[in-house]
């Protein structure tokens, strides 16, 4: 049953390939963001050392990362979704014996695989040429991000899952799914790192799953977070990765007694 | 005047097919907001650990992104044409849309409308008057003359660019990636744009003239600068009518080279 499940993975993989070309101008265009927040990061800090303990090449170095852990860690998943309950095809979906909510998940690390492969490794090659990024040289630096990353991927689909499960309750979810998008950038720390946001607001975000999609791990590999407290920070990683099941599975038992298909 | 009834169908039919999902409406126009208001929190954010970027204060660049709002919501508003390329051309919608009298550009840039994206502009008009009281900036009634003048030519810079960007569909027909590149470039123009060097500030002053939208018309208002962008300011609108006739030129050019993808 699980090479079935691999299958998904492998099956995706091969579709994104076909569709590669589209990806080089995203190197392009993430590039221009960086560029972008590069220049604005600079002008911030003007003559000042370190703001909200972040020195000027940590925060380069933040930013190209986040941006480019973001091209591993999007996906759609949200909004194919709500087009397989809108259009009906998640009936025929339901019939099949698989989940249908891991063979999401599956299809999403396939993306997430081709992203890595082909827009990530190659977009931060070409990031690091442009801007001065340093990299952390210790290689258990390197070990611990890529597990944090893999955790980022997850706990954003399990997040783009539970939005596009609401197509099931409301007819048209689409200015929720763009809604979802926005507090994504805005609160995973992809925009502005949480350590910049005024107090309150980063003890509301402290109490959220954001952080852990790019703020947690982002800061680790910029070398932020102290390494006596890196395995605090993966546990809050993985504890919303948890938490996270629960809301999914009681929206996914909900739904299935409530699925209409509008015409189809 | 029949493009004046035009326009008054065209908005009616809009309004009737808007009407039938009223809830998700306002949660678009809460998440557009949102988008929008996702680079003043940044500014407001980042102003809490610094008093100046680049010589200018909080006050200041937030009045120049309440200025930049205000043309972006009318562009928007008139010129939701993104996914031109896919729905007109590879689907072929183009041939009806030529079959009728009415300029091509004009019944495309109808069919798109999307007035909520007005509300950004009434938005960015209350930020700009709240920080114009903020800063202590005098009011004359000129000031607003030349502020309509400034965001016409604004609109217009916006316009040209893409209209032309629309027209490269009809020279050619894969898909160039090129429209979403040019939305991620236009970022640059809300921020003063002597944080940038050299020649990302030439490119976005002469060749992709998106300095011309935010900061640079905003200037004209605000206390002069050492490098006094403000004396560009008046050009905008000049700026506005070249970049738009290039844009509807290529256009025109455009169409007259369109053969129809078939079926």
């Amino acid at each position: 049953m699980m090479s079935a499940y691999l299958d998904f993975i492998r099956i995706r993989f091969i579709m994104m390939l076909a569709y590669r070309v589209n990806y080089y101008s995203g190197i392009i265009i993430y590039a221009i963001n960086i560029g972008a927040y590069y220049f604005l990061w600079q002008a911030i800090y003007g003559d000042k050392e370190i703001l909200a303990g972040f020195t000027l090449i940590q925060m380069t170095t933040y930013v190209a990362v986040s941006w480019m852990a973001r091209a591993f860690y999007f996906n759609n998943l949200d909004r194919e979704i709500a087009n397989e309950i809108r259009d009906g095809s998640v009936s025929v979906q339901l019939i099949r014996p698989y989940s249908y909510l891991f063979v999401k998940m599956m299809q999403g690390f396939g993306e997430g695989l081709f992203r890595m492969l082909l827009f990530m490794i190659p977009g931060m090659i070409i990031v690091c040429l442009i801007f001065p990024v340093t990299l952390p040289t210790d290689p258990t630096t390197w070990l611990i991000y890529l597990v944090m990353l893999f955790f980022s991927f997850l706990i954003n689909s399990q997040i783009n899952i539970l939005t596009g499960l609401f197509a099931f309750f409301v007819e048209n979810n689409e200015g929720m799914m763009r809604m979802k998008r926005v507090m994504v950038d805005l609160f995973s720390g992809v925009v502005v790192p949480i350590a910049f946001f005024p107090g309150w607001l980063s003890a509301i975000m402290q109490w959220l799953p954001f952080q852990a999609i790019t703020y947690l791990p982002s800061s680790v590999f910029t070398g932020r977070t102290p390494s006596s407290e890196v395995l605090h920070v993966f546990g809050i990683q993985v504890l919303w990765f948890i938490g996270l099941l629960i809301p999914i599975w009681l929206i996914w038992r909900a739904a299935r007694r409530r699925l209409f298909v509008q015409g189809g | 005047m029949r493009y004046a009834s035009l326009f008054w169908e065209y908005i009616k039919n809009y309004a009737k097919t808007r009407l039938t999902y009223r809830a998700d409406f306002w949660v678009e126009v809460l998440s557009d907001l949102l988008f929008q208001g996702m680079n003043l929190i940044f500014i407001l954010i980042v102003f809490q650990h610094t008093s100046a970027l680049g010589g200018w204060s909080e006050a200041e660049v937030v009045f120049v992104y309440g200025f930049f709002m205000i043309p972006y919501g009318v562009f928007s508003t008139f010129f939701s044409i993104w996914n031109f390329s896919e729905r007109y051309i590879v689907k072929g919608e183009m041939d009806r849309v030529l079959t009728r009298p009415a300029h091509s550009l004009y019944q495309v840039l109808l069919e798109n409308v999307d007035p909520p994206s007005l509300i950004g502009s009434f938005v960015g008009a209350i930020i700009m008057a709240l920080s114009w009281g903020q800063l202590d900036l005098t009011f004359q009634v000129m000031d607003v003359l030349v502020l309509l003048l400034l965001i016409l030519g604004a609109v217009l810079i916006y316009a040209g660019l893409y209209t032309a960007l629309s027209a490269i569909s009809f020279y050619s027909d894969a898909p160039t990636g090129i429209v979403p590149l040019m939305y991620n470039i236009q970022n640059y123009g809300r921020y003063p744009v002597n944080i940038y060097n050299k020649i990302i500030r030439f490119v976005l002053t002469w060749l992709l003239p998106f300095a011309f939208v935010g900061v640079i018309p905003a200037s004209y208002f605000l206390e002069k600068k050492a490098d006094d962008l403000s004396q560009l300011a008046l050009l905008t609108p000049v700026m506005g009518i070249v970049v738009f006739s290039l844009g509807l030129w290529f256009w025109n050019h455009g169409v007259k080279r369109y053969r129809g993808a078939g079926s």
